[in-house]
């Protein structure tokens, strides 16, 4: 029996797609107790979540961005848009904030549960969407909102602590952290723990290591895990359990399976031909088909946008500094949603380097009808990207959450093409005679 | 006498094409799709190998192209619509190297390279905006026949401004101008040069290169021919077999499998079952 499939290496391999699962049910799970205990909840977004800060108060803590994506990849996303929409919410705003509206209206009710109402929202001003959906609690909950304005960089892409005006811009992290945490010893009755903070930091950092091996890994061939469907998966428990030890023993052990299936080049894909980059936010409502309709082809997603602006940070280069513990956080807050904002804006500057680091075949595109955010400038960053580099892409278009703008004929007609132009091209470099070649 | 075929399940026609072994064009036709896909290719496929004079024991391997092309029961494999008009273009026109392709239901943008496969390629969205559709309803609206649009609106000396390429609301567009009293060549040019901006504008996401060939059934379209390029500012090739050039594509891939299955050299595109 080879390596490959001896009982250890089976147990090992798709672990923590299974342990991702039954942490965000665990997760989950617990929000529901809070919900039915009556306890409120921290409700916070992918970039830059406060989690190290949040958890100290021992809040429960609530992504609705994660809870409207669940709805729509167990397919009742659409009638939670409906009951938005019959209350009013137009069909052209983002499909995240109409679920979550719809799930506020219902009391909770929530396909994995109950999700407890907000005590506090936090929220930072890497989304514009973010800042006028936190107003929707504070009017249905009467709920403090703290919004943590990061300032961006003035040098377009971001620098880090090279950035010009760094030192200022981080002392205004610094103060608005400090009146999060007012806010929060406000509503909790507790007093803030900096001791806990440095815990807090410290599994962050380990998360983050490990997260930062487990993207380089994929730059093996065949790829060890699909940036789209498993990178979602480990996105979740990146944001659910941040800032925890489960969440760091979680990502260390994800290594050591990615690690194992490097060694014995056990791929995410059984027959790996094309190497491929998603930019933007999955298709949910057919989430499963939509990567299907790649590898039906050979076509392996190894790198995803979506892997570094909805990290939180975890993808940059950082680590906090238990021994100035606010100061650190401020820094890896400011730049981490600097880094998220050039994620979505300059994402043709990254994907240039990732062309080589990755050895890609092409790059798909995936706006999205219901966040301009993220979809705005793919089509001006394509053309960019492609003056630069002779790297095939596609843009197909679709939606995170709307069924209604999904069109599967269509998308499946727009990838077969794309394929199709792939298996040309690669046959026009391999310089094999071809019948095509003067036949005209 | 070894033939092949292409057959083009199209939203709106269906096209079938039948090839010597030479690659000649022998047969082809043209039919509604209609409600039932299934026995339009059968239909067109039928009526292509009776122009050909042939049986379908006379051809050797069958390509599928367009929507429909997974619902060809008799056909062997299938290729997308995209690559099947940029190699019918290219061996039509070899120096093509940008395809327009407007249909019923779709406008495509293709870059291709000189073997006639796909560079790049841009689409219309979901929506049928400013494909052959918006035509169809604008002359529903002016109760005059699909064949006459294209030499009426090139009798347009004043032509209106036409603000949307929306298919939904191209009657009530075209009649709102009518009610002004505007005249319908003039309503029509300016249905025509809001179609090719939009078209254009699809070119120019893949960039376009000279030399341009036109497909689809909308190139049949005399009006819609001279809107392009005059917003292009080149001359587009045309071809009387235009409308055909997906099942042609398609019909020429089969082909490339014949000749790939008799000889050791390899097919120049792959085509997955």
């Amino acid at each position: 029996m080879s390596e490959k499939n001896t009982d250890a290496s089976n147990e090992l391999v798709g672990r923590a797609n299974r342990r991702g699962g039954e942490l965000v049910r665990d997760w989950y799970a617990d929000l529901t107790r809070a919900a039915e205990e009556g306890r409120g909840a921290a409700y916070v977004f992918v970039m830059g979540s406060l989690n190290e800060i949040l958890l100290g108060f021992d809040l429960p803590v609530v992504f609705p961005e994660v809870n409207s994506l669940q709805t729509a990849v167990r397919r009742v996303a659409h009638e939670l848009l409906d009951q938005a929409e019959d209350y009013g919410y137009s069909p052209d705003i983002c499909g995240y904030v109409k679920a979550d509206v719809a799930v506020q209206l219902s009391k909770g009710k929530h396909p994995m549960g109950r999700i407890p109402k907000p005590s506090i929202a936090v929220l930072t001003n890497a989304c514009n969407t973010y800042i006028k959906w936190a107003e929707i609690w504070e009017r249905m909950h009467h709920v403090p909102v703290v919004t943590i304005d990061v300032p961006g960089t003035r040098e377009g892409v971001t620098r880090g602590r090279a950035d010009a005006s760094f030192d200022n811009d981080l002392r205004y992290v610094v103060a608005q952290l400090h009146e999060l945490i007012a806010t929060c010893e406000q509503i909790t009755g507790r007093r803030f723990d900096i001791d806990r903070l440095r815990e807090t930091l410290g599994y962050v950092n380990r998360m983050g290591r490990a997260y930062r091996r487990v993207l380089e890994l994929n730059r093996s061939a065949p790829a060890p895990f699909n940036a789209l469907t498993d990178g979602t998966v480990y996105l979740g428990v990146a944001n659910a359990l941040r800032g925890t030890e489960a969440g760091a023993v979680y990502f260390e052990e994800l290594v050591e399976e990615i690690e194992h299936k490097v060694a014995r080049s056990i791929g995410a894909l059984g027959d790996e031909s094309y190497r491929l980059a998603f930019v933007g936010v999955p298709c949910y409502p057919i989430f499963r088909r939509f990567t299907e309709m790649f590898s039906e082809w050979g076509g392996a997603y190894v790198g995803s946008s979506y892997l570094w602006f909805a990290s939180g940070g975890l993808n940059r280069d950082f680590e906090y500094d238990p021994q100035r513990p606010i100061e650190s956080l401020a820094e890896g807050v400011l730049l981490g949603v600097r880094d998220a904002m050039d994620s979505m804006f300059h994402h043709d500057r990254l994907l240039e380097q990732m062309i080589d680091h990755y050895a890609l075949d092409g790059i798909v595109y995936h706006p999205i009808k219901s966040c301009r955010t993220v979809s705005t400038g793919l089509a001006d960053g394509r053309r960019a990207l492609s003056e630069r580099r002779d790297v095939p892409s596609l843009f197909v278009e679709s939606d995170m959450m709307d069924r209604r703008v999904v069109s599967e004929a269509q998308m499946k007609n727009r990838i077969d093409a794309f394929f199709e132009g792939l298996a040309a091209r690669r046959k026009r470099r391999a310089a094999t005679p071809s019948v095509l070649e003067g036949g005209a | 006498m070894s033939a092949t075929a292409g057959v083009d399940v199209g939203s709106t026609q269906t096209k079938a094409v039948i090839l010597s072994d030479a690659g000649e064009i022998v047969g082809r036709a043209l039919t509604s799709t209609g409600a039932n896909v299934v026995q339009a290719a059968e239909q067109a496929f039928a009526t292509a190998l009776a122009d050909a004079g042939l049986s379908d024991h006379d051809v050797e391997y069958v390509v599928g192209t367009g929507y429909g092309r997974y619902r060809i029961s008799f056909g062997h494999t299938q290729v997308t619509e995209i690559s099947c008009h940029a190699r019918g273009a290219v061996h039509m026109f070899p120096s093509t190297r940008t395809v327009v392709d407007m249909g019923g239901q779709d406008t495509k943008a293709i870059r291709v390279a000189a073997d006639g496969s796909i560079v790049d390629f841009c689409m219309n969205d979901k929506c049928a905006a400013g494909t052959g559709r918006f035509l169809g309803a604008a002359a529903t609206a002016l109760d005059i026949a699909l064949p006459e649009l294209g030499e009426t609106a090139l009798r347009s000396n004043k032509p209106v401004r036409i603000s949307t390429t929306c298919t939904v609301f191209a009657e009530s567009e075209v009649l709102s101008w009518l009610g002004k009293g505007k005249r319908i060549e003039d309503i029509l040019w300016g249905v025509h040069t809001s179609i090719a901006s939009r078209t254009v504008g699809l070119m120019r996401r893949v960039g376009v290169e000279d030399s341009v060939t036109f497909s689809g059934g909308v190139s049949r379209n005399v009006a819609m021919v001279a809107a392009l390029e005059e917003r292009l500012e080149l001359t587009l090739n045309v071809s009387e077999e235009s409308h055909f050039m997906g099942a042609l594509g398609a019909a020429l891939f089969a082909l490339d499998h014949v000749v790939a299955s008799r000889s050791p050299r390899p097919r120049a595109t792959e085509v997955r079952p």
